[in-house]
């Protein structure tokens, strides 16, 4: 991890549009009176979400909403990296990297991005369309290897799958998100689950006490 | 082999309907006001009995943590905190479970707080699990609708379910790193003691437990604690839902039973290690943060907490992540060295600075570029940092080294030799 | 106070429950390193270099942050053993060091903190000397703008955040905290904005290592080439003790001292960086003017043209004015030699406050600094203390994070740092008065209540019946309470804030005589007052002195010089032996750390000398014998460094205090103070104040709420 720093074109000014309001007022409802620092990750969560990157005019105004001093907001949207501290594409590409999604080819994935976005993370394609970085575990790794583009998962990648996976997104026909092998759905073993079989789980199940 | 009767994430896999319709049909919600009716101490003295312990890696006995609550709220709140913060790498199991079995958690954190007396409940996930936290919060909400949950529920306890969501910070796990970021801080972990049951989130009494350990609480006190006991073996009860990744033909998860042999697992669930079992090279058992496993270990190991921590391992939080022979091992542990460097808080000393020198030797290892005797530093380097932080990654980001040293000097002092065959001395990486 | 018992070391010792086990262990006679605790900030634990063995313990623990109560006796009811120097301890100790020095740069013969840094200090002791393995690249981490009076070399951090818990939790200023995570978390202030407190040169003291250096004094000296005085600030009156470095004939820096009944271990960044100005615009040989222009003289041209004007002027003609630097002893021979030539005028309070005389109550800040920690609710009258005095704002700042003081204020707003309830302005102070206001019942039903009254409030003309007023709320409100100390159980809540730290010894010494500050002004202007004496007095408006013969006796070439007829080049505070009492009537010492430039003289001397000259020879031939004579007139002076005992509640003497008048409710009730930077003579002489003043102030008070 390299500094995290602000970037240096700033815009002028920030407002969250009428639409954030209510979540806003939500989120900060969810802690008790007095509390409401609490809600900090969650409004830069909605200005990034607006903005597409995490904005100075936006530390401030969100600083302000929650009585904290600007610093602290700082500070918060430098630790956790899941905020955008520079624009990025349209699309971008978390891919994960570490060792398990490593052990079955993310170094594939990783190389269809710098094919096909930019040689270098946290680049914006010359479209503008996308861009990539390698992150930690993304907690999907028995559908290893596997990428993030906004808020999905695609999973069961293979270097092939991850460029068709740019050209659909590039098309404007993003495939459902999920495992991209045929036939998988979820964390189940591929070829089809081996447990979770007996009808009668889905009919009552054995879950109670008096049944049998 | 566990039968599916006995499973409480019947919906694992999201081949059935999540929603609350869908869970009742599986059994969920089923008596909830019965259990409510057993008492605070009752529900807790059940689990005791069950012998749950800690599903998201530390293993503590779940019923006696939940002890450490005052048993009287005076004028501090009591909070039940849910660690949805799922991150450590292989480890996939939480993730499952809200987003396809989410009324599982819901109802346990109902049952859970009412027995530690508190009314209201913060679940803390992490900030890449988007789609889980949409799905976990449309159960919340329709467990609000049908009066489950929220004031003057059917249950007569009222309690309030919110979500808390994270924006990328493994250390978040840390439970009271956990605390910190939900207080809208940065995770960085609290001196110990106090103790959350003490002080927790702004001060008041809380419990962080694990979205695994709490979603199978209401079908324990269901079906029993003798029921649960059942499975396992004395001291490591119960069911576990495993994640295998890695090198294996059929990477999955899977709830089985606690103490199954390692090789059963792979070999029952998980179609084998690629190109059969006696390809494989190493296997780590719970997660990134436990030690490696050689094949001889591996050949016999029961996956539980104690069998585990005989060999100097740990159960954690049962991801098994197994690598063949075709892996380079330096690589792979030069790989989770760069992870633990990324995903230090920095406020330590020995953890922010002792991972970046762990991550550079081991890079530089992996190429061969080192001498012989940086072995040995490394280890020690593992050794200041382990026991001398504030939390317990400094021990999640040491002991793996130290069990890969264990384990793999031979492979590490060859691929010196080989490099060494062209330079004698280690050359200074450029800057990164 | 519970105890309990502890093996530490072998030694047996009984330590309270209340400290922390590394204070345990100091006691116990054990050395304890570390790097991020600190007395006066919160515990982080951080630095992990004060770990000491616990036996029995899984690992070894941090000492700094478990408290004696938590350290529970063994099983069998022996008590607990902590080792700080086992091997256990001494093998965390090391490996701590190692990671600290790894990314630390190997500068230290460029660095300024060499020779009095944590770090270097504590590697020579702790670290391993005979080895070194670290062949990786350094980490290099950007330097930081903090501001004018912070140098920073990042690098060089160890991230031990005492700056960012001093900026949190005692300045009150959040502008630090520490960025990014890991090995690239980053000490910083938001986007490179000057950290904007008075106290801000306080952390660079706190840096363990020299990441956060001064930067006025950048490259000027090492520690050990410097001579180190015990002397006492002047830039306000709160008497901040203060230590002063020379090297030669030249102040290089103030540090603070540690008294933690008056400063604690803080000082204002003027009392810390003013010192440049002792060396410009100096008044370095007499000047007498002659056809309207100021020319060099000797000393006895000098006294000379001055005993010609006393004998051509009328003793009911002549005045004395004490400036806002002067100390004790110069204060007591001007008052004795104007009083032998029978000069009916004497005035200390340039700034035209309205307070003095007896009782001394009236004027002092009786709480005391300390008491103030256990007041629960406090009024500002007319105060800005943060500018009026920093340091004592920071403790009440202080006593309201850590006993929940409420404070409420009767005047313009000011940014305080802490909340502030405002009331009103002098229309709401006749209320509480009245009993009409419901501050009044507050004030009632408080157990230790308290009032400032500030410059703002006594420097008017209805000064004397705000004070007045002021008195009959405290004795009305239970603000005097019974005889003693806070610590005693005893309590006093009326206090005067002073900015002139001459100001109390002046008012003990009985410096105010026939006509007030107006009154010679008017006289002056009216040509009945035409020999004034200033002793080093610049705070006023010098055009209103008419055509008055001015003398002004001084240290710098600031507005008295100027208007002056004749000037005496004077000692600076740091130049003379002097006691001075500061607002709580405590009288500390200052010694002196250099000589006077030039031809230039201690204060009391000049005036001895030309009481000779006058014909009028003081009565003291050395200081010795001036102090005794101080003494004779005000006893409280042999007692240095102690505060006046509270008498008791003797209401009567309250309602002797200020004269009751009326108030004039449109005058607002704002503190006089328009630029912290610049309010005295040596601080308008400091390039280094006006860069803060540039950039903190900016030509106007940014301070006020509007």
């Amino acid at each position: 991890m390299s500094y995290r720093r602000l970037a240096e074109q700033q815009p002028a000014a920030f407002a969250f549009r009428p639409e954030y309001e209510p979540k806003i007022a939500r989120e900060i409802a969810k802690y008790p009176p007095g509390r409401q620092q609490s809600a900090v990750i969650a409004l830069l969560w909605f200005g990034q979400e607006q903005e597409g990157w995490v904005t100075r005019p936006m530390i401030e105004d969100i600083a302000r909403r929650l009585s904290m001093p600007y610093i602290r907001v700082l500070e918060v949207a430098t630790f956790y990296t899941m905020f955008h501290l520079a624009p990025v594409g349209r699309h971008h590409l978390q891919v994960c990297t570490t060792t398990p999604c490593w052990l079955r080819g993310s170094d594939d994935v990783v190389a269809a991005c710098k094919k096909h976005i930019a040689p270098t993370p946290k680049t914006v394609s010359a479209d503008g369309l996308f861009s990539w970085e390698e992150v930690e575990c993304l907690g999907a790794c028995v559908n290893a290897p596997m990428l993030q583009i906004g808020k999905d998962f695609y999973e069961d990648l293979d270097g092939p799958t991850t460029e068709k996976l740019l050209e659909a997104f590039r098309a404007g026909k993003p495939p459902a998100p999920g495992p991209q092998k045929p036939g998988r759905k979820s964390s189940e073993p591929e070829g089809g689950a081996l447990t979770l079989k007996d009808p009668q789980l889905y009919k009552g199940g054995y879950s109670r006490k008096t049944g049998t | 082999m566990l039968q599916d009767k006995d499973r409480i994430f019947t919906n694992l896999y999201g081949f059935e309907d999540w929603t609350l319709e869908g869970a009742k049909k599986r059994g969920n919600w089923d008596g909830t006001k019965d259990i409510i009716a057993r008492g605070h101490d009752a529900i807790i003295d059940e689990i005791k009995k069950s012998g749950l312990r800690g599903r998201g890696g530390a293993g503590f006995a779940t019923g006696l943590k939940w002890s450490f609550m005052p048993k009287e709220v005076k004028d501090r709140p009591h909070y039940l905190v849910v660690n949805a913060d799922e991150s450590e790498p292989g480890t996939c199991k939480d993730r499952d479970i809200m987003r396809n079995d989410p009324h599982t958690l819901v109802e346990g954190c109902l049952i859970a707080s009412f027995a530690m007396r508190a009314h209201t409940c913060y679940i803390y996930i992490r900030g890449e699990f988007i789609r889980e936290r949409e799905r976990l919060q449309a159960a919340i909400d329709q467990a609000y609708e049908a009066k489950l949950i929220g004031r003057n529920n059917i249950h007569g306890w009222d309690f309030d379910c919110y979500v808390h969501h994270g924006a990328g910070a493994y250390i978040c796990g840390e439970e009271t790193a956990l605390l910190e970021s939900l207080e809208g801080k940065k995770g960085q972990p609290r001196l110990k003691p106090p103790f959350p049951a003490n002080a927790g989130v702004w001060g008041c009494p809380t419990t962080v437990n694990n979205v695994e350990t709490i979603a199978m609480v209401p079908t324990i006190l269901r079906r029993g604690a003798s029921w649960f006991a059942s499975f396992g073996r004395p001291n490591n009860t119960g069911t576990k839902v495993f994640c295998i990744s890695g090198h294996v033909n059929k990477p999955c998860n899977v709830e089985e039973e606690m103490s199954i042999p390692l090789k059963e697992l792979i070999e029952r669930h998980a179609g084998g290690v690629r190109g059969g079992w006696d390809n494989l090279m190493a296997v780590i058992p719970g997660g990134s943060s436990m030690p490696v496993l050689s094949k001889e270990q591996a050949d016999t190991m029961l996956m539980d907490f104690d069998s585990l921590a005989a060999v100097k391992s740990g159960l954690g939080t049962a991801a098994v992540i197994v690598m063949d022979k075709s892996t380079d091992i330096i690589k792979a542990f030069a790989r989770l060295a760069y992870f633990y460097k990324h995903e230090s808080c920095g406020q330590c000393t020995p953890c922010r600075e002792g991972c970046g020198w762990m991550w550079r030797v081991l890079t530089r290892m992996q190429k061969g570029n080192a001498k012989v005797e940086e072995i040995d530093l490394l280890y020690e380097v593992t050794k200041q940092i382990e026991g001398h932080t504030i939390c317990a990654f400094g021990e999640g980001a040491s002991w793996p080294v130290q069990g890969f040293i264990r384990h793999f000097r031979p492979e590490i002092e060859r691929r010196i030799a080989a490099h060494h065959g062209r330079d004698a001395m280690p050359m200074q990486e450029a800057a990164e | 106070m519970a105890t309990r018992k502890l093996i530490i070391n072998g030694k047996e010792v009984e330590a309270d429950e209340s400290i922390t086990l590394l204070q345990a262990c100091e006691q116990a006679g054990a050395e304890i390193p570390r790097f991020c605790y600190h007395e006066r900030l919160s515990v982080a634990g951080n630095c992990r270099m004060c770990l000491v063995e616990w036996v029995g313990a899984p690992k070894p623990q941090p000492s700094c942050a478990l408290q004696v109560k938590d350290i529970f006796p063994n099983k069998d009811g022996t008590p607990a053993k902590i080792n700080t120097n086992s091997p256990v301890a001494r093998k965390a100790r090391e490996g701590v060091m190692e990671f600290l020095l790894i990314n630390h740069p190997l500068d230290c013969p460029i660095c300024d903190q060499g020779g009095e840094c944590d770090l270097q200090d504590q590697a020579l002791y702790y670290g391993r000397a005979n080895f070194h393995r670290f062949v990786e690249n350094k980490r290099a981490v950007e330097d930081k703008y903090m501001g004018p009076l912070i140098k920073t070399i990042m690098t060089r951090c160890i991230q031990c955040t005492r700056c960012v818990r001093f900026a949190t939790e005692v300045a009150g200023v959040p502008d630090l905290g520490a960025t990014g995570r890991g090995e690239d978390m980053e000490i910083t202030t938001y986007l490179e904005k000057a950290f904007a407190s008075e106290l801000s040169g306080n952390v660079v003291d706190l840096c363990p290592v020299g990441a956060l250096t001064s930067k006025p004094y950048a490259f000027n000296a090492r520690p050990w080439e410097l001579r180190k005085t015990l002397s006492i600030d002047v830039m306000d009156a709160q008497g901040c003790n203060i230590r002063v470095d020379t090297r030669g004939p030249q102040v290089l820096r103030i540090l603070p001292r540690t008294n933690d009944d008056v400063n604690e271990e803080w000082i204002s960044d003027k009392t810390r960086h003013a010192c440049d100005g002792l060396v410009r615009q100096r008044l370095d040989k007499p000047y007498v003017r002659k056809n309207g222009k100021l020319r060099p003289a000797s000393w006895a041209e000098a006294f000379a043209a001055i005993a010609a004007r006393v004998k051509a002027t009328k003793p009911e003609g002549m005045a004395a004015i004490v400036g806002d630097l002067a100390a004790a002893e110069e204060i007591k021979a001007l008052k004795d030699l104007m009083l032998s030539l029978g000069a009916a005028n004497l005035e200390c309070r340039q700034d035209g406050a309205r307070i003095g005389g007896a009782p001394r109550q009236g004027y002092l800040l009786n709480t005391t600094i300390r008491g103030l920690d256990s007041a629960d609710v406090l009024l500002l009258i007319g105060s800005n203390p943060r500018w009026e005095a920093p340091v004592l704002n920071a403790r009440i700042r202080k006593a309201w994070l850590n006993s929940s003081l409420r404070v409420a204020n009767i005047g313009t707003p000011y940014d305080l740092t802490y909340p502030v309830e405002q009331l009103g302005g002098a229309d709401a102070l006749s209320a509480i008065a009245g009993g009409t206001h419901p501050f009044a019942n507050v004030l009632k039903n408080a157990k230790r209540p308290m009032l400032i009254l500030g410059p703002g409030a006594l420097a008017r003309p209805d000064g004397a019946a705000i004070l007045n007023v002021a008195a009959k709320i405290a004795g009305d409100t239970g603000m005097i309470g019974p005889a003693g100390t806070a610590a005693e159980g005893g309590w006093i809540g009326f206090n005067v804030l002073h900015t002139a730290a001459s100001r109390v010894a002046a008012l003990d010494l009985g410096f105010i005589h026939g006509r007030d500050m107006a009154g010679i002004l008017d006289g002056a202007q009216r040509g009945e007052i035409d020999f004034v004496y200033l002793l080093g007095a610049d705070e006023f408006d010098m055009n209103k002195l008419g055509k008055a013969f001015v003398v002004y006796q001084g240290t710098h070439g600031d507005a008295g010089a100027h208007r002056a007829d004749v000037i005496l080049p004077g000692a600076a505070y740091t130049e003379k032996d002097g006691l001075y009492a500061n607002f709580e009537g405590r009288v500390q010492a200052a010694e002196r750390a250099t000589f006077p430039p030039g031809e230039g003289k201690e204060d009391w001397a000049i005036l001895r000398a030309l009481s000779e000259v006058l014909g009028r020879k003081l009565p003291y031939d050395d200081r010795d014998a001036l102090r005794r004579a101080i003494i004779a007139d005000a006893p409280h002076f042999a007692k240095l460094g102690e505060v006046p005992a509270h008498q008791g509640a003797d209401l009567s003497v309250w309602t002797n205090i200020g004269k009751a008048g009326p108030i004039d409710a449109r005058l607002p009730l704002a503190s006089p103070i328009a630029d912290f930077y610049l309010t005295n003579p040596i601080a308008r002489a400091s390039a280094t104040m006006a860069e803060c003043s540039r950039i903190f102030v900016g030509g106007q008070s940014r301070m006020a709420a509007e």
